[in-house]
C-alpha cells in the first residue's frame, strides 16, 4: 500500500512541480490580527457559491425550461422528486446567504482598503463577481416562471428599456422579444446554466490565484499588530478553522432550507394583475426603492427614471475602479474620504433597503454580522506568541 | 470501552473514533438525499389495454402496409395483410429498443438499427434480437353501415 502511494506520487513527481506547490502549502501563512477572522468571509462566499453548482445541477436533472413546463417541473421537483423540496430550498437558501457574504467580503475587503497596490486585479475581478452572482439571481429568479417571477423579470427589464439610446436594444435583448414570454424564459436559462457559469468559472479562477500568489493582506492600521504577532499556519490551522466554518454553515442552511422551505407561488400569467407585493430580491431592494421615488416625466428626451439607474451604473464602476481612484492609501496607508464615502453607501443602501421592507431588520441584520464577526473572531482566534523576526509572513513580504 | 488513561493513547483513539464516525455521519446525511433525488420517482402511468388505430382504409396502411400505434406511452406497429386481415407486435425491437418498421415487398418486419429481421408471427429469422415481438389482438370493430370498420388493438 504504502509502495504504490510511493509510486503514485513518484508518477507525478516526474510530470508535475508537485514537490513546489506541497512546499508552498506548508510555508503558506495567514496574518494574525484583531480583523483575521475576515479573511474567512471569501472561503464562506464560495462554499455556498460550491452549493449553488452541485445543487444547480441537480436541479437541472428535473427542471424542464419552457413556458409550459417549468412551474410543472419545478411543481413536480418540490413534491414528487424525493428530497426535491430540500435541495431546491437550499439552492434558494444558498443563493441568498452567497450573495450576503460576498456583500459582507466586499464591504470587509474595502473597509480595510485591501484593494491597495498589488491587488487591483483581485478586487476588480472581485466586484465583477459580485454582478454576476446578482446576474445569477436576476435569471434563477424567474425559472420557477411563478407569478412573483414573471412581474418581477417584467419590471427589472423594463428598467433596463429606459436607458437612453441602447435601451430598448437592452430590453429586447434581455428579454428575446418585446415582452416577457416563453422566449426569456429559454434566454434566462442560458444565462443562468451556462453564460454566467462559464464567465464565473475564468473570474473566480483568477481570483483565487492572485490570492494564492500575493497571499492575504493586511490592513494598514493592524501593520505593527499582525507585526508582533506569529502568523498562523494555513495547513493546518487556517484550513481546519474555513473547514469548521463550512460545517457550521451547511447544518445552520440545512436547518434554515428544511424549516423555511422556499414558496412557490402560483403558476406565471401574462394576464392576471400584478400582485400587490411584487418586489425583488433583497439586494435589489435599495435601487427598485429609490426607482419607485422618481416621478414620471422627462428631460431632453430622457425620462427621469434613467437618471438613478445611470447613477447606480455609475456608482457600480467607480466601485471597481476603487483601487485606481484612491491613490492616497498607497502613499500613507490612510485615505478617510474612501471610508466616509464606503459608510455613505451603506447607510443609503442599508437604509433604503428597510424603507423599501418598510421594516428595521435591514438594521438589525447589519449589526447582527457585525456582532457574527466578533463572536467569530473570538472562536478563530490563534494565539501563537508573538514573532520570532525572521517568521513573518510571507504574504506581507511581497508587499513592501 | 477502553479505558481514558492520563498517556493520552486511547484519547486519541476515542476522539478519532469520534471525528470518523462525525464525519461518516455528514456524508451519509449529504449523499443519502442526493442518491434518492437523483433516482428518479415512479409515476403512475394510465394503465392502457386496447386503443382504436383508425378505420381499414387509412390511407398510410394502404401506401406503406404499416402504421405505428401509440398503445398508452408504447408504441405498437400494425400490419395490412389484406382489406381483412391485420395484425399487431410491440414495436421496440427486442435488441435495443428501436422501433421497427415493416417492409412489404418482403413482408417482413424490419429493424433498422441493427438489422433485426421479423417473420409475420413476430419470430426472429436474421440479426441479433434475442426474443421474438409481443404479439398484440387486433378486432375490426363495424362503425355503422357503408362505413368502414376500425380497427382496434388490445393486449392479447
Amino acid at each position: 500500500m504504502k509502495t504504490l502511494a510511493r509510486n503514485v506520487r513518484a508518477w507525478f513527481d516526474d510530470r508535475l512541480p508537485v514537490a513546489e506547490a506541497q512546499d508552498f502549502a506548508t510555508h503558506k501563512t495567514v496574518p494574525t490580527h484583531r480583523f483575521s477572522v475576515f479573511y474567512y468571509l471569501g472561503g464562506m462566499t464560495m462554499f455556498f457559491f460550491v452549493i449553488q453548482v452541485v445543487t444547480g445541477i441537480l436541479l437541472m436533472l428535473y427542471y424542464r425550461p419552457s413556458a409550459d413546463g417549468a412551474f410543472e417541473s419545478v411543481e413536480f421537483i418540490m413534491t414528487v422528486v424525493p428530497f426535491g423540496w430540500l435541495i431546491r430550498s437550499i439552492h434558494s437558501w444558498s443563493a441568498n446567504l452567497m450573495v450576503f457574504f460576498a456583500f459582507v467580503h466586499l464591504a470587509t475587503v474595502y473597509f480595510t482598503k485591501s484593494y491597495r497596490k498589488p491587488r487591483e486585479i483581485t478586487w476588480v475581478t472581485g466586484c465583477i463577481l459580485l454582478f454576476i452572482a446578482m446576474a445569477f439571481g436576476f435569471s434563477g429568479y424567474l425559472l420557477p416562471w411563478n407569478q412573483l417571477a414573471f412581474f418581477a423579470t417584467k419590471v427589472g427589464t423594463d428598467i433596463a428599456g429606459a436607458i437612453p439610446i441602447v435601451g430598448e436594444w437592452t430590453l429586447r435583448f434581455l428579454r428575446g422579444g418585446d415582452r416577457v414570454t416563453g422566449g426569456t424564459l429559454s434566454r434566462f436559462f442560458g444565462w443562468h446554466v451556462a453564460i454566467l457559469p462559464a464567465i464565473t468559472a475564468v473570474l473566480l479562477g483568477i481570483h483565487l490565484l492572485l490570492v494564492q500568489i500575493q497571499g492575504m493582506s493586511v490592513p494598514p492600521k493592524q501593520k505593527d499588530e499582525a507585526a508582533g504577532k506569529r502568523p498562523m499556519k494555513f495547513f493546518p490551522d487556517f484550513a481546519t478553522r474555513d473547514l469548521w466554518g463550512w460545517i457550521l454553515a451547511l447544518g445552520v442552511l440545512a436547518a434554515i432550507a428544511a424549516l423555511f422551505p422556499w414558496e412557490l407561488g402560483e403558476k406565471a400569467d401574462p394576464f392576471a394583475p400584478a400582485y400587490k407585493d411584487i418586489r425583488p430580491e433583497w439586494y435589489f431592494m435599495f435601487m427598485f426603492e429609490t426607482l419607485k421615488l422618481v416621478p414620471g416625466g422627462e428631460i431632453f428626451h430622457v425620462e427621469y427614471e434613467a437618471i438613478p439607474i445611470l447613477l447606480f451604473s455609475l456608482g457600480g464602476l467607480l466601485l471597481v475602479l476603487v483601487p485606481f481612484l484612491d491613490r492616497k492609501v498607497n502613499r500613507t496607508g490612510e485615505s478617510p474620504l474612501f471610508t466616509f464615502i464606503g459608510i455613505l453607501a451603506l447607510v443609503y443602501i442599508v437604509g433604503m433597503t428597510a424603507w423599501g421592507y418598510r421594516s428595521l431588520t435591514p438594521f438589525f441584520i447589519v449589526i447582527g454580522t457585525v456582532l457574527l464577526m466578533f463572536l467569530l473572531s473570538l472562536a478563530t482566534r490563534h494565539d501563537a506568541g508573538p514573532a520570532e523576526g525572521q517568521g513573518e509572513g510571507q504574504s506581507e513580504g511581497r508587499e513592501s | 470501552m477502553t479505558e481514558i488513561t492520563p498517556t493520552g493513547k486511547s484519547r486519541r483513539g476515542f476522539l478519532n473514533w469520534f471525528l470518523g464516525t462525525a464525519a461518516g455521519a455528514l456524508a451519509v446525511a449529504v449523499f443519502y438525499p442526493v442518491l434518492r433525488f437523483v433516482s428518479p420517482p415512479e409515476v403512475p402511468e394510465a394503465s392502457t389495454n386496447q386503443v382504436e388505430a383508425g378505420p381499414t382504409n387509412d390511407p398510410e396502411l394502404l401506401e406503406k402496409g404499416f402504421k405505428i400505434v401509440r398503445f398508452g406511452a408504447d408504441p405498437v406497429i400494425l400490419v395490412r395483410l389484406s382489406d381483412t386481415e391485420f395484425r399487431a407486435f410491440a414495436g421496440t425491437c427486442t435488441h435495443l429498443d428501436c422501433i421497427v418498421e415493416f417492409h412489404k415487398d418482403k413482408q417482413r418486419i424490419w429493424c433498422n438499427c441493427h438489422n433485426g429481421d421479423y417473420n409475420l408471427q413476430g419470430q426472429v429469422v436474421a440479426g441479433p434480437p434475442p426474443k421474438p415481438l409481443e404479439p398484440f389482438k387486433v378486432d375490426l370493430v363495424a362503425k355503422g353501415s357503408g362505413q368502414p370498420k376500425t380497427i382496434v388493438v388490445s393486449r392479447a
